[in-house]
């Protein structure tokens, strides 16, 4: 048994040394903080042999303001405008997680008609994620800004939904526990199944535009290949696990919401480079717009907040609860302990992004510079939601 | 290597998964005897959890932690390869009351006393993992492990060379609450910078008193101001040539 286990291990880690800084006769650089293409604050130290990276340490911290702590300071439904700005391109699958995992602390149950509008909300917030994610990519490889405007056309689309839902195209602080804050009307569902509707047009020309381009190909097939053993032991999750051919993700796994009433598919990369990872986002935007068209199909009107939970002096039992969800970018999940007070005692978010960054220098090594860039672009980090 | 030709464009290059559904998961109680059984000396206790969740964890102890842990990883049945998240929680000294309700004999008629006991629990800081398994996709199992106290390079075993992805996350756990990770490859500060001295997620964390400095304080700030930058001395005798109003 243990003879098997040390042979996988031996395979998965790099070399690590223990001092911060990297040494010997390797040029040091420090791509970032403010690098374009870093995504935000990120810094990578980087130790080049000519253009071929052979070291490379992530440097974290630069927009850490302890959301945990700030969390563990205000009451449960304080902190749900506050997930808003953790991956603040996806609001909307933030608050599902944490109002899932206060559900699960307190025993809540929602109605179904907030289980469909939280589904609906998900997916148009995985569209408009996937689609700008590709755009950045491309703008990461030199296809500077064209594509990235073709993407936020579409997500200006989706925000626009967003904004005469909730107010707010970004920071949207849309779900409450127990259901939704806010009702959709039967103009804004068929407006956006009539954005939805037209969303495969976008994808059809987007896919011609670019995963057939030849320079697309050249840059990121073969490179950054991430194993299927790696990316399991490393705690990988969402398309970039999938790229790598691992069948899991958590709206099949945990059915939670109303996934399980709905026919969709999850697709597999076979050979777990950037170009499976950049093609697991046109497929999922495919099945995504599968999703949202059987969700406006059944939808049906009712009361989208559960009465029996107190807005004021809400306090769950005391315990803890973890619930978690497909976010676009992986497994977002939020560990709750409660003491029976009105504020959270413990409250810890999971980041999908974050743990994404822990095989980067694995992904790198032996690639170039120009490569670092195209690799990090496709695990899709948002720095709000790395720092906390 | 060639490069994959375009053939099978969008769809056609990638497979789709088969829907399999999730493996039924031992309960806790045969989880942690089967530890025991293959982890000779490991004691294991089950943590109830009072919350709906009815998320039961698992309290393993801290010398045969990594040797548990492999075997949750590799048992057959359980295969728990994907360690989701993992946390620190910090618990303070805390006193429990324990009301007992106590049969005496009081002027010789047997009566019900309520007997009220208070227990000190010294605090000790927590490590949490939240396990999955991608294979069977079952979990989570949820295990912890508790700090002697709470002294300030509280130490517990590493569990990054089980599950990679604790790497990060014990960096950030060592980072905010400041427990050692014995046997982590690569145990730094993560999110607060490297000179950063405290711990800033223990629950008897201090903010330390910074102060920025503003051109015009009033109110609350000014009184800050004064205790930072105390009033510039006079250099040559010519500051002070008004004096101050008499009110």
């Amino acid at each position: 048994m243990d003879a098997t286990v040390q042979t996988i291990e031996a395979m998965e880690r790099p070399p690590v040394t223990m001092a911060s800084r990297l040494e010997g006769e390797l040029l040091e650089v420090s791509m970032g903080p403010q690098h374009p293409s870093t995504h935000g604050v990120f810094r990578m130290n980087v130790a080049l042999e000519g253009e071929i990276v052979r070291k490379l340490k992530p440097v974290f911290g630069y927009l850490h303001r302890n959301h945990e702590q700030i969390g563990e300071h205000t009451s449960y439904l304080g902190s749900m405008p506050y997930t808003d700005r953790l991956d603040y391109f996806c609001s909307m699958s933030n608050n599902w997680a944490y109002a899932l995992s206060v559900e699960k602390l307190a025993g809540i149950e929602v109605p179904e008609r907030a289980e469909y509008l939280r589904v609906i909300l998900a997916e148009l917030t995985r569209l408009q994620n996937h689609a700008s994610l590709l755009g950045f990519l491309l703008s990461d490889m030199g296809a500077w800004g064209t594509p990235l405007m073709y993407a936020f056309r579409e997500r200006e689309k989706i925000l626009d939904l967003f904004e005469s839902l909730a107010g707010s195209r970004m920071m949207c602080d849309y779900m409450r526990f127990g259901g939704c804050r806010l009702d959709a009307s039967d103009e804004w569902l068929a407006r956006a199944k009539q954005i939805v509707d037209r969303f495969p047009e976008f994808l059809d020309e987007f896919e011609e535009l670019i995963l057939g381009n030849e320079i697309v190909i050249g840059r990121t097939q073969n490179v950054g290949k991430l194993s299927a053993e790696l990316a399991i032991s490393a705690g990988i999750t969402g398309p970039m696990l999938r790229a790598s051919g691992v069948n899991y993700d958590v709206r099949k796994v945990d059915a939670y919401g109303f996934y399980p009433r709905f026919k969709f598919r999850i697709p597999l990369g076979n050979h777990g480079d950037t170009y499976d990872r950049l093609m697991m986002r046109a497929l999922e935007m495919r099945e995504s717009v599968g999703i949202l068209k059987q969700a406006f199909a059944q939808i049906q009107p009712g009361p989208i907040v559960n009465p029996k939970v107190k807005v004021r002096a809400f306090r769950p039992p005391a315990g803890e609860a973890y619930g978690r969800i497909e976010a676009p970018k992986g497994e977002l999940g939020f560990y709750l302990i409660s003491d029976g007070g009105p504020n959270p005692y413990r409250y810890r978010v999971r980041p999908p992004s974050f743990i994404n960054l822990t095989v980067l220098e694995d992904l790198c090594l032996g690639h170039t510079v120009a490569d670092v860039m195209v690799i990090l672009g496709s695990v899709d980090i948002v720095m709000g939601e790395v720092d906390r | 290597m060639p490069l994959r030709n375009l053939e099978g464009k969008a769809a056609g290059s990638l497979d789709f998964a088969r829907d399999d559904g999730a493996w039924m998961m031992e309960s806790l109680d045969q989880i942690k005897s089967r530890i025991e059984a293959a982890v000779p000396g490991a004691k294991i206790e089950i943590v109830a959890n009072g919350s709906p969740s009815q998320q039961d964890s698992l309290l393993i102890d801290n010398e045969h932690a990594v040797a548990t842990a492999r075997f949750l990883r590799v048992d057959p049945a359980l295969r728990l390869d994907f360690c989701s998240n993992v946390t620190g929680v910090d618990w303070l000294d805390r006193v429990v009351k324990k009301t007992i309700k106590v049969k005496t004999v009081v002027e010789g008629v047997e009566k019900e006393v309520d007997q009220t006991t208070e227990e000190e629990i010294p605090g000790y800081l927590e490590a949490v993992y939240h396990l999955y398994s991608m294979t069977h996709k079952h979990g989570p199992v949820i295990i912890r492990m508790r700090t002697a106290d709470r002294a300030e390079c509280a130490r517990l075993p590493s569990l990054t060379p089980v599950w990679r992805s604790a790497e990060f996350q014990e960096r950030e756990i060592y980072d905010l609450y400041g427990i050692h990770f014995d046997g982590h490859p690569d145990l730094r500060r993560i999110l607060m910078w490297d000179e950063f001295e405290d711990h800033p997620m223990r629950k008897d964390y201090v903010q330390p008193d910074d102060f920025e400095w503003e051109p015009t304080p009033h109110d609350d700030v000014l009184a800050r101001a004064k205790h930072h930058y105390p009033p510039r001395p006079q250099m040559d005798g010519a500051e002070g040539i008004v004096e101050p109003l008499k009110r």
